[in-house]
């Protein structure tokens, strides 16, 4: 093994090429991860040149540097972002205290468990998206799905790099574990049930970047409030790609539905049937879309009452979303939250201790930031001068996790008979025939400037460069 | 040119219809010029200073929008909170009625400080990213916008007498250019060596307008093309075709290479306070031109010549690369010849000599690797890039090449270059 290029091939600002053990830790880690790459990564688009975003350097200027490049040789860099002075824990039973820079023994098996469930989703979901690129309805499009692809392999990284630098041999040991499990695998799959679907057409992969990254963004958030230093930072740094995860769902979604109006006015219908003939995907599918991957994702936030929440809260693993915004005493002991259950066939509030709540509250914000995106899309559809609006599903639809698993509920919030769940069921979420549909529009569509005929343009290319840029050399 | 000045802004704003709220700008904005409400984010033009921190890390491209605005006009953060979309640009008549004439200079617009990445391939490499904004720390203080337009001290333009007009080539079918000479008599206009002044010719377009100003730039030094003279010269080829090769007289270009000494031209400016040259004891200046884009190295060189003859100056190398299509095309082809090889070191290339393979520029440089590698290794190294966009690029990427093949780290080279004001590209 003669190793790593330590300044040159790995971009990072932790000293990399003097802490030894790092090194020797990585350097048993990298050849598994490039063979991870390489099996599971973009599916027979590891020699295209593709036109991606590097980051070099954590400064407004080092993090978005732009060229073609190959993706195995992609520079998964390790960044933090820079150390905030004598920064304070500022929420929990810790308050006011200095800043963990190590890990305090009695919050070390809780703290890995965190970094591991936050590290699995990311090779997770560029095993879900691994088949995407055979079907990429534009050149542009292809590369952001890759652009996608790197960055989790690189938040990926990020995460590897805690568990080695400061979790010793069960580190390592968890960092291989990572490079294991394989999405949708029966005998070792990912341990978030969201990252074992499929993701199988664009429509697909444009509703997950939107819904299911935005959790993403959301994690991220609480653990950049957290007093481990390095986890805080690490995570804080990774908010600035995640954006342009969320970029390609909004945009992406944006676009189809962008389409679907323009058809929709030109054949006059809003007829299913007539637009799908035209090769156009019909809003209500749309819908039934939306409402799937809302609540599939989520459930990611976990039980609405949950006793782990509170420990991570107030051992100072974990804060809220924008913690450092909010106004409260930061501690939560005396304050109460409202979370939804299903009694006697009616949805009614509990309030219980806010800490045991903390899950229920970042869904909340979560909630929140999701349907302004929503009514984004709306505007698209106003604009066309069609009366059809989108909207989340109420959140107690379809859920699966929590107090609210298993009851039947309406996409409008009424707790419903099994029966009329049934009946009404092929109307709000995606029917086989939905997907086998969607599946049929699919089709490779790479010629520089051209766009599948289910999607329109965007409005402007990735970094100035006009839209039919070469985004992607075949080779 | 004092910030306080500029009446006329360009005012950074975000697209509501692209933007998806992800807060990294707001997260990045050095001076907090960045703020929201649970619709739209948006710039406070009262503290952004264009730093341009913030665009490259949009994943959306939404933060790149520009609107030029009166500065007492421009969009308030109620304003744009309210948005849905952009507003549409003000027409020239609306910015005539708010008081700007289309004569007005603008600052120039900000450029992205981001260095592309140094990739295999070199397809993607981005020239003009390596630009300097900021002049060398030995220039000196170049004065602007005295004379026309809201930006300007005075409303009014200024008027020079042409007191010469000379060919500054030999005499041929395609091309002529000419070496035209200025009087400003009493009227103030101080000018340095790489400022530009703007003409308008004079009447008007084929609807009626006023034609736009054409911008020059000044070929002679600053004590006057006649030392001790109110004077300035220029450098203007005829522009008998566009650029793709169809008939057409350029207006501003004709009307100067015909004027009769004696007449009166009515001018804007001076225009520029970044392509300066340095003037500390040793400094070197490494000139790369085509065509008129010699003009301001002809300044720099006759100012450092001046210097020089006053025995006043420690003088540092002055190194010259001029291409032309051939030998009888390059303006200045006499005189250039006549000076002394102690004192520039001047290198040629001509793409179209018959019978010769063509050569450019940069490969003319190339052949000088080891003298730019030492210049280029050098903190008193400036380094001067004028003529067509097309060479721009070649340029630039020699001397990339030329750096790495030294050893030297283009990425952080390239930086100190652009943040010393040590690289200037003046391209069109």
């Amino acid at each position: 093994m003669n190793g790593i290029n330590y300044s040159d091939k790995i971009p990072n600002n932790v000293n990399l090429s003097e802490d030894r053990t790092l090194q020797r830790a990585l350097e048993q880690w990298q050849p598994n991860y490039l063979s991870w790459w390489n099996d599971m990564g973009p599916d027979g688009s590891q020699d295209f040149d593709i036109y991606l975003r590097t980051a070099i350097s954590v400064d407004p200027q080092g993090w978005a540097h732009f060229g073609h490049v190959k993706m195995p040789d992609y520079r998964w860099g390790i960044f933090l972002n820079p150390a905030e002075a004598n920064r304070k824990i500022h929420f929990g039973d810790h308050k006011g205290e200095d800043v963990w820079q190590e890990i305090p023994g009695e919050y070390r098996a809780n703290l890995r468990r965190i970094i591991v469930t936050q590290g699995d989703t990311e090779p997770a979901s560029v095993e879900q998206q691994r088949h995407l690129g055979l079907t990429a309805p534009s050149m542009y499009d292809l590369r952001n799905l890759f652009q996608v692809n790197v960055e989790e392999g690189r938040h990926l990284w990020a995460m590897v790099y805690l568990l080695h630098k400061y979790f010793g041999r069960d580190g390592r040991e968890e960092g291989e574990a990572l490079l294991e499990r394989r999405s949708g695998q029966e005998d070792n799959p990912r341990i978030l049930q969201a990252f074992n679907e499929q993701t199988p057409d664009w429509l697909s992969f444009f509703m997950f970047t939107y819904f299911t990254d935005r959790d993403g963004k959301f994690q991220l958030c609480a653990l950049a409030e957290s007093s481990f230093d390095p986890l805080a930072r690490t995570t804080k740094f990774m908010l600035t790609e995640e954006a342009h995860h969320m970029f390609v769902g909004e945009s992406g979604v944006s676009r189809v539905i962008q389409r679907t109006c323009q058809v929709m006015n030109e054949l006059k219908t809003d007829d299913p049937a007539k637009l799908r003939a035209a090769g156009v995907i019909d809003l209500p599918t749309i819908q039934r879309y939306l409402n799937f991957h809302y609540s599939v994702t989520i459930d990611l936030f976990g039980a609405d009452e949950s006793s782990n929440a509170a420990t991570f809260y107030s051992t100072g693993l974990k804060g809220r979303y924008e913690e450092g915004k909010r106004t409260d005493d930061h501690v939560l002991k005396n304050q109460t939250y409202k979370v939804l259950q299903a009694v006697g066939g009616k949805l009614v509030e509990k309030e219980v201790p806010m800490l045991n709540a903390l899950n229920e509250v970042l869904r909340d914000d979560y909630i929140k930031d999701s349907v302004a995106g929503v009514e984004r899309w709306n505007k698209v559809i106003e604009k066309a001068g069609i009366p059809f609006r989108l909207k989340v599903p109420h959140k107690a639809f379809h859920r699966n996790i929590g107090a609210l698993a298993g009851v039947k509920v309406s996409p409008e919030g009424r707790v419903i008979p099994d029966a009329e769940w049934r009946d009404y069921v092929d109307q709000w979420l995606p029917t086989p025939g939905d997907r086998a549909f969607v599946a049929g529009l699919m089709g490779r569509v790479v010629e520089p400037g051209k766009f599948a005929n289910w999607i329109a343009p965007p409005v402007m290319g990735i970094n100035r460069q006009p839209v039919d840029f070469e985004y992607v050399r075949f080779n | 040119m004092d910030m306080s000045d500029i009446q006329v802004i360009r005012q950074h704003l975000i697209d509501p219809e692209i933007c998806i709220r992800c807060n990294t700008c707001e997260a990045t904005c050095p001076v907090a010029a960045i703020t929201h409400d649970s619709r739209n984010y948006v710039v406070d033009a009262e503290t952004c200073n264009g730093c341009m921190a913030c665009i490259s890390p949009c994943p959306t491209g939404s933060i790149d929008n520009w609107r030029v605005m009166p500065r007492a006009r421009a969009y308030s953060v109620d304003e744009q909170l309210g948005w849905d979309e952009l507003p549409a640009e003000l027409s020239e008549d609306e910015l005539a009625a708010a008081g700007v004439s289309a004569a007005a200079s603008l600052p120039p617009a900000p450029e992205v400080v981001t260095l592309p990445a140094a990739f295999e391939g070199g397809e993607t490499f981005q020239s003009a990213q390596y630009g300097a904004t900021v002049p060398p720390w030995s220039a000196a203080h170049a004065y602007t916008n005295l004379y026309g337009g809201k930006a300007s001290k005075s409303a009014t333009t200024a008027r020079a007498t042409v007191t010469g007009n000379l060919r500054a080539t030999e005499v041929g079918r395609d091309y002529d250019t000419h070496h035209i000479v200025l009087d400003f008599g009493t009227v103030p206009f101080p000018v340095l060596e790489g400022q530009s002044i703007g003409i308008v010719p004079p009447g008007v377009d084929a609807s009626g307008r006023p034609h736009h100003a054409r911008q020059y730039s000044v070929a002679s030094a600053r004590n006057g093309e006649r030392a001790g003279y109110n004077n300035l010269s220029l450098t203007i080829k005829r522009v008998l075709e566009d650029h793709q090769g169809n008939a057409v007289r350029g207006v501003a270009s004709n009307y100067m290479c015909d004027l009769q000494i004696g007449d009166t031209v009515e001018v804007i400016g001076p225009f520029g306070n970044s392509f300066l040259m340095p003037n500390h004891p040793r400094s070197h200046i490494v000139m790369i031109c085509t065509g008129t884009g010699s003009a301001p190295m002809r300044a720099m060189t006759e100012w450092r010549r001046r210097l020089r003859k006053s025995g006043k100056f420690e003088s540092g190398k002055l190194m010259l690369f001029f291409g032309a299509r051939t030998r009888e095309e390059l303006p200045y082809f006499g005189p250039l010849v006549n000076l002394p090889k102690d004192f520039i070191d001047v290198n040629l290339a001509f793409s179209r000599t018959p019978g010769q393979p063509r050569r450019y520029v940069q490969d003319a440089m190339r052949e000088r690797a080891a003298d730019l590698a030492a210049l280029l290794a050098d903190t008193n190294s400036h380094f001067y890039v004028c003529g067509l966009k097309s060479m721009e690029e070649g340029v630039v990427l020699a001397l990339r090449d030329i750096a790495v093949q030294a050893g030297m780290d283009w990425d952080k080279l390239g930086a100190d270059l652009k943040q010393q004001g040590r690289l200037h590209l003046e391209t069109y």
